[in-house]
């Protein structure tokens, strides 16, 4: 009986990996991680030399700190922050008595209005991005896996819109750099294929670590157009279209890119 | 809130070649930038940096406005004697901190 078992266990690992390895040499799509110079995938890799890890340490900090009305930090309600394993691969997502999906930072923003009856972190601050990069770490090597929410399709349609939605002054998509011209040169940088892999991501331009958001505020400002307000549901829309489109990509949060 | 980053053997044979990393959180600004507001953004980097075994310095360098926020700095040094490798980065505005790691050698 216990043969039975184990050989059965056997298969189940062995089928697996096999999908993995298969997934691995069948999936055409790359990471920015891939495209960038091995110094600096050697920064990324090495946990010391990240400097994306300091935030994730001072993520740890918040993460005990009781704060709010309510007196109550993250770990008294979610406990060890290992519970947080897979969150930000199913992120963006709609909580509970909510009618439209949310982002991690928001999640985060929602928790501390909610739950801790306290003043919600600004957008991009530091204290925001420190526990993003601590619940994201949490998910590192796990594949990028958007929930199966029937109510989600709307948002991501209006998602895949925007991706193909010619703006700015420049007149671009994100499709037609992202897509259609993705690994070609642009003023001697990479074009990367856009997929939110490593985010909140330490970028050596920024000298800081910054949101999805950020990086597509730039890419909105970058072709000329108007960067939307940082609480418009556009962002969410796109990053639960990104999301999906790397599905079963692993995630790298904190990633380091140029 | 002070942060920092050190990765160093918990244990080396004594003569072994050993690297040394320190990371730290620092925003390291220039002094030639200019705010939102046109005024100019004072200078606030750290001047030095300084590593020492069991009190004795191994280890220094002086930092310049050019140097990026949140420096990493990797050194090698020789494992001699068990204990403690300290680490002190000063700078502008009083800036200190003090870190200390343990090492066994032997």
């Amino acid at each position: 009986m216990n043969g039975v078992r184990s050989a059965f266990g056997l298969a189940v690992v062995f089928g697996a990996t096999f999908a993995l390895a298969q997934q691995g040499s069948m999936d055409k799509r790359r990471s920015g991680y891939q495209d960038m110079g091995a110094a600096l995938q050697k920064m990324q890799d090495d946990d010391s030399a990240n400097p994306g890890m300091l935030f994730v340490q001072l993520g740890g900090q918040l993460w005990n700190k009781p704060v709010g009305v309510a007196n109550k930090s993250c770990a008294d309600c979610h406990g060890a922050v290992a519970s947080m394993q897979g969150v930000a691969a199913r992120y963006p997502a709609i909580p509970k008595g909510r009618d439209r999906p949310i982002d991690l930072e928001g999640r985060i923003n929602l928790c501390r209005t909610e739950n801790q009856q306290s003043e919600p972190l600004a957008p991009e601050s530091r204290d925001l991005l420190s526990l993003e990069a601590y619940v994201a770490y949490q998910s590192r090597g796990q594949p990028i896996a958007p929930p199966d929410d029937s109510r989600l399709a709307s948002f991501r349609d209006r998602g895949a819109e925007i991706f193909r939605l010619r703006q700015g002054q420049l007149n671009l998509s994100c499709a037609i750099c992202h897509d259609d011209n993705a690994g070609q040169k642009l003023a001697g940088v990479t074009v990367p294929e856009a997929h939110p892999t490593g985010y909140p991501i330490y970028r050596l331009e920024w000298q800081a670590l910054g949101s999805l958001k950020r990086r597509l505020r730039n890419c909105v400002v970058g072709i000329r157009a108007e960067a939307y307000p940082y609480d418009s549901p556009d962002y969410v829309a796109l990053e639960l279209f990104l999301m999906d489109r790397a599905r079963g990509m692993p995630l790298e949060a904190p990633g380091v890119r140029p | 809130m002070s942060n920092v980053l050190i990765n160093a053997p918990k244990a080396a044979k004594p003569g072994e070649v050993i690297e040394i990393k320190a990371l730290i959180l620092h925003p390291m600004e220039t002094g030639f930038r200019a705010g939102t507001n046109g005024q100019i953004i004072p200078r606030n980097i750290i001047e030095r940096f300084v590593a020492t075994w069991n009190g004795t310095e191994i280890f220094t360098m002086a930092f310049s406005p050019a140097i990026a926020a949140n420096p990493f700095v990797s050194f090698f040094t020789v494992a001699r004697e068990s204990g403690a490798i300290g680490f002190r980065w000063t700078g502008d505005g009083d800036f200190k901190v003090e870190e200390q790691v343990v090492i066994a050698v032997g």
